[in-house]
This record gives structure tokens, C-alpha cells and sequence, in this order.
């Protein structure tokens, strides 16, 4: 990593970005990366944190789980769904095209 | 060195494999044939009627192969979750699945059976006695919420498992259990490591969908030994990589480093994993801490009763107010509909509107309409059908004429899609419980039943 190095949109440094159901109750996001300086940089961009999470997803930050997965090179973050899976106002049953808002995020 | 080989038939029973895969399996001589069957990711409405998620043909297709494979090479066929959601219901069409298999085949089939649906009165003295607790996030509960609920089981360990082998049958079909109950059972009861099989199992139970790029669904091996398993494809075109394996630990799951069984917490997060062949991962270091035994519970209630109605607009005065547009709607029918229902009357309705955040709701970065035309959705919910099908008929007739500043006269607004317009849905049904049961024995929740078929 040079110092030099311009902001990229996250979708350009992963090789996936997705989201599922963690059960009906919680929805979870998977960043993965195919290189390790990739995921690093992500890692230490100070991007993945309950403070910024909160604005884009819409969700308390006391209720936002963060984890950086070394072996699988994969940030993940877990949230309650905005709607129970299924129920009256769900949008997406599986929840699986809910990570549009992370893809153009700036990575420093 | 002691070694329990697993073989893994695909992600869920009905989902499909490749028969040469399952061929390659066997020949590395596994001790028994594991498959799910079942999940709440397709959602309520399968838990709720007893409907399943895969057709009885798609299921019958994978079962035959994996019963046939079972006999021949004398080992268990082992099946969690039967039918989707884990109902008595669902787990008897897997039953007669087996009977018309054995009666085709002419083979005679041994069957350990267990059910997972709870008894309510049970669970309203567990929750009397604090023995019935909410997890992270739960929704509230009560008596009256167990009363009201349409179906509720329990997801079994692998004790369930572990209970059925006893008689030596040569399939066991189970209610609603942990995917990797059916994966740990019989490893745990030949004396591997809890730290081993319990990863192993986690790994297992998607089948394929740990391999670096699955094609379809598919089969996968592992092979656990006292200190570590392998994992590895049996399709060769597929890999199995330090990563993918590392990875899958975060699939629907909220939480990738402690993963809670019946029994106590799987650790993953020193785990290590280490390429032994271009497509096998050799995994290391997982740690089992057993816990006090809590069992899962899996609810559904019923929210009521739903139509829908879809139609789109083209017109660019209209979407250019579309969010007034969609209030003044809202508006227009609750006037309408106090007119015509009975005084008090209870329901719902919501406007979803796609081309501006109808896939994302409350999550969408982008809430505004960038093209040319939109759909919409309409919503609503009531407590008996006659009364959604009567708001049905009040938002075609509101929306169809709705006026706006622009024009003057009469207009058609909305281009509905189907005639009828509106969709009667049924019933809808929504999970109500993310709770534990703290039983006094981890058989106690499951009834257990034989079949000679």
C-alpha cells in the first residue's frame, strides 16, 4: 500500500460482496476479498465501524456487529432485519440483494 | 488412527447432486451418508402449512440414490429437517417417500423416525419456570404468543440422532434439527473430538457450497481423525481452499467465530486450515465448549390475511410526485374503506414502490426514481379474506382515478398488470419466536417412533 493511493469503491477490491438472512430475524453482509492487501487495507481504512455502518444501514449502532475474519480474508457485519423475514412489509425474503450501499463506498 | 469418513449428499434434500459424485464418495467407503432437509431461509409459510420447499418428486429423485447407496454399502442414511420447516407433517412425506422407494425397490427399509413439533402446555410451564428465554433480538413472548401460534418445533441435537441409531436402522428421518446434528452425531459417539465434529458438521452441511466455485449443488467428504478433518469436493472440477473453507463459517450466520449448539459453543476463531492436495483443506485447532442444553424453538403465527395489486406508471407528472401521490392514495382509501367496513376494523396497507426502493425499503442509499417508469405494489393486510378482498377492490378503484395538479378531468393512472387486479394471497404467516428451551434431558423435547418398510 503506497501513501499515494487514491480512494477506490469497495466493489473495485472484493472479489464478492452479499447478503442473507441469518434466520428470520438478522440480516448479514459479506465482504470477501481474494488478496490479503486488499482485505488489509479495507481492515484498517477505519470504513467498518458502528459509526459509519449506522448512517448507511439505518440501524442502531449498539445493535450492529462487526467482525474481520482473517482466514476466510472477509468482513462481515450482522444487523436485526428492518422487517421479520416474511412478515407484512418484508422486501426481500431471503435477503439477499440488500447490499447495494456498501458497493460504492469509499475505501481510502 | 482412529477416522470417521462423512459423506455429505448435497445442501438440502430435493436441492439435487451429481450421481458420479455420490459414486466417488462411496468408494472412499464412508461410515454414513448425511443430508439436511430443511431450513427457515425459504420462510414461514412452509413451517406454517406444511407445505414443502422442494417438490416430493425432487426429493424422491435424491432420496432413492442416497437410500440405494445407503443399502448397498450397508451404512445409515441420516436426514435432519425433513420437508422444509421440520413438521410432523413434512417429516411423514419424507416417510412416504421411503415406503413407495422400498415398495419400487423391493428392498425392505429400517427407519428410525423422531418428531420435533412441541407440546404448547410444555412450553407455557417452561416459560413459567424461566426455562423458556429469549435470545438476541427475540420478538416478546407470552402465553398467549404460544397460543396463538399455528405450529412451533424445536431443533434437535445430536443426541436425537445419536437415540435413533441405537436400533441400527438403515435411514433416519428427523424433525426440525441443527444441520450439523446430523453431521456430528455418530463421529461424537465414536469418541472424536466435540472440536472436530462439531467444525466437520458445519463445514458438511451445505454440502458443496464450501468449494471455491460451486456449479450446482452437490456432494462433499470429510474425514475426521482425533486432532483434525479434511474436507474436500468429490466432483474434480471443484476445489475445496483454505478460504472457501474458511469462509463458510460466515453463510447465514450472524456470528462466525462462536457458533451456539444444543449443547454448548463451537469456537472457530483459531482454527487453522491448510491446503493438503490442490482441492482438500486440512482444519486444525476448532474448539467445543459444552454449555448448559438449550433447545431452539421455531414459530409461526399467523399475521392474516393478504392481497396484492400491481401496476405501473409511465406517466412523468405522476412519478415526479409519486411519494404525495402514494400519501394522498393511503388517504383516500382509509376515507373509503370507514365508509364501507365495520367500525374498528383492523388493517394494513403499504405501497412499495420499484425504480425508487422497492428491493431495499429503509435500506436503500438511492430513494429516488432515476427512469422513466415505475411499479408499484400495493399491500394490504386484514384479519379474514373478505375483508382484504374488500380493500382490495376500494385501492384499485382509489388508485385508478387518483387525481394530480397537472391534469384536470378524469384520468387512469396505473397500468395494472393482471385482470382481477388484485392477487388474493391467502394467508400470511410471520416466525414469532427466537428462543432456547432449557430441557432437563436433550431427548425430552423429541418423540422417537420405528417403521419396517
Amino acid at each position: 500500500m503506497t501513501k499515494t493511493q487514491k480512494p477506490t469503491p469497495l466493489h473495485e477490491l472484493t472479489s464478492l460482496v452479499r447478503s442473507k438472512n441469518a434466520g428470520p430475524f438478522d440480516l448479514t453482509f459479506d465482504i470477501m476479498f481474494e488478496e490479503q492487501q486488499t482485505y488489509r487495507r479495507c481492515v484498517s481504512s477505519h470504513v467498518f465501524t458502528a459509526e459509519r455502518m449506522e448512517k448507511l444501514l439505518n440501524v442502531d449502532r449498539a445493535k450492529i456487529k462487526i467482525f474481520f475474519s482473517d482466514d476466510a480474508r472477509a468482513i462481515k457485519i450482522s444487523i436485526p432485519r428492518p422487517v421479520v423475514q416474511g412478515d407484512f412489509g418484508d422486501h426481500d425474503s431471503h435477503a439477499g440483494q440488500q447490499y447495494a450501499g456498501l458497493l460504492m463506498l469509499e475505501i481510502p | 488412527m482412529k477416522e470417521i469418513r462423512v459423506l455429505s449428499a448435497t445442501s438440502v434434500l430435493g436441492s439435487g447432486f451429481v450421481e458420479d459424485s455420490l459414486r466417488r464418495g462411496l468408494e472412499r467407503d464412508p461410515h454414513f451418508i448425511g443430508c439436511d432437509g430443511g431450513s427457515t431461509d425459504p420462510g414461514p409459510y412452509y413451517l406454517a402449512t406444511g407445505n414443502t420447499a422442494f417438490s416430493s418428486r425432487a426429493m424422491y429423485r435424491d432420496l432413492r440414490l442416497l437410500v440405494l447407496a445407503g443399502k448397498q454399502r450397508g451404512i445409515p442414511v441420516m436426514i435432519g429437517s425433513c420437508g422444509t420447516g421440520g413438521a410432523d407433517a413434512q417429516v411423514d412425506v419424507v416417510l412416504g417417500l421411503l415406503r413407495r422407494i422400498a415398495a419400487e425397490e423391493k428392498i425392505k427399509l429400517k427407519v428410525a423416525i423422531f418428531y420435533s413439533e412441541q407440546d404448547k402446555r410444555y412450553l407455557k410451564q417452561k416459560l413459567a419456570s424461566n426455562e423458556l428465554v429469549p435470545l438476541e433480538n427475540a420478538p416478546p413472548i407470552s402465553g398467549d404468543i404460544i397460543d396463538a401460534s399455528v405450529r412451533i418445533v424445536g431443533m434437535a441435537g445430536a443426541e436425537a440422532f445419536q437415540h435413533a441409531l441405537e436400533g441400527r436402522p438403515d435411514v433416519v428421518i428427523g424433525g426440525r434439527a441443527s444441520d450439523t446434528a446430523i453431521f456430528s452425531a455418530l463421529p461424537l459417539r465414536e469418541g472424536i473430538t466435540p472440536g472436530v465434529c462439531w467444525h466437520a458438521a458445519k463445514v458438511l452441511e451445505c454440502g458443496a457450497a464450501a468449494t471455491k466455485r460451486r456449479k450446482t449443488p452437490d456432494c462433499l467428504f470429510a474425514t475426521l481423525r482425533p486432532d483434525h478433518f479434511i474436507i474436500e469436493p468429490l466432483d474434480p472440477d471443484l476445489q475445496c481452499t483454505p478460504q472457501s473453507i474458511a469462509s463458510h463459517a460466515l453463510y447465514e450466520n450472524a456470528d462466525p467465530e462462536e457458533i451456539v449448539e444444543p449443547g454448548g459453543v463451537l469456537h472457530i476463531r483459531d482454527a487453522s486450515y491448510e491446503a493438503v492436495s490442490a482441492a482438500a483443506v486440512k482444519v486444525t485447532g476448532s474448539e467445543f465448549t459444552p454449555g448448559p442444553y438449550t433447545v431452539k424453538l421455531e414459530g409461526v403465527e399467523r399475521a392474516g390475511w393478504e392481497s396484492v395489486l400491481i401496476g405501473s406508471i409511465r406517466d412523468p407528472f405522476i412519478i415526479a410526485e409519486i411519494d404525495d401521490w402514494v400519501a394522498r392514495l393511503k388517504e383516500a382509501v382509509a376515507r373509503r374503506a370507514g365508509g364501507v367496513l365495520a367500525a374498528g376494523q383492523k388493517w394494513e396497507m403499504l405501497v412499495k414502490i420499484y425504480g425508487k426502493n422497492g428491493t431495499m425499503g429503509a435500506l436503500e442509499p438511492t430513494p429516488v426514481v432515476e427512469g422513466h417508469e415505475i411499479v408499484l405494489v400495493f399491500e394490504i393486510l386484514a384479519p379474514d379474506q373478505e375483508t382484504v378482498h374488500s380493500l382490495a377492490s376500494i385501492v384499485r378503484h382509489q388508485a385508478l382515478h387518483l387525481p394530480i395538479k397537472k391534469w384536470s378531468g378524469l384520468i387512469t393512472s396505473v397500468a395494472f398488470l393482471y385482470n382481477p387486479a388484485h392477487l388474493d394471497r391467502g394467508e400470511l404467516y410471520r416466525f414469532n419466536l427466537k428462543h432456547v428451551v432449557k430441557p432437563k434431558s436433550p431427548l425430552e423435547m423429541f418423540r422417537f417412533d420405528e417403521a419396517v418398510l
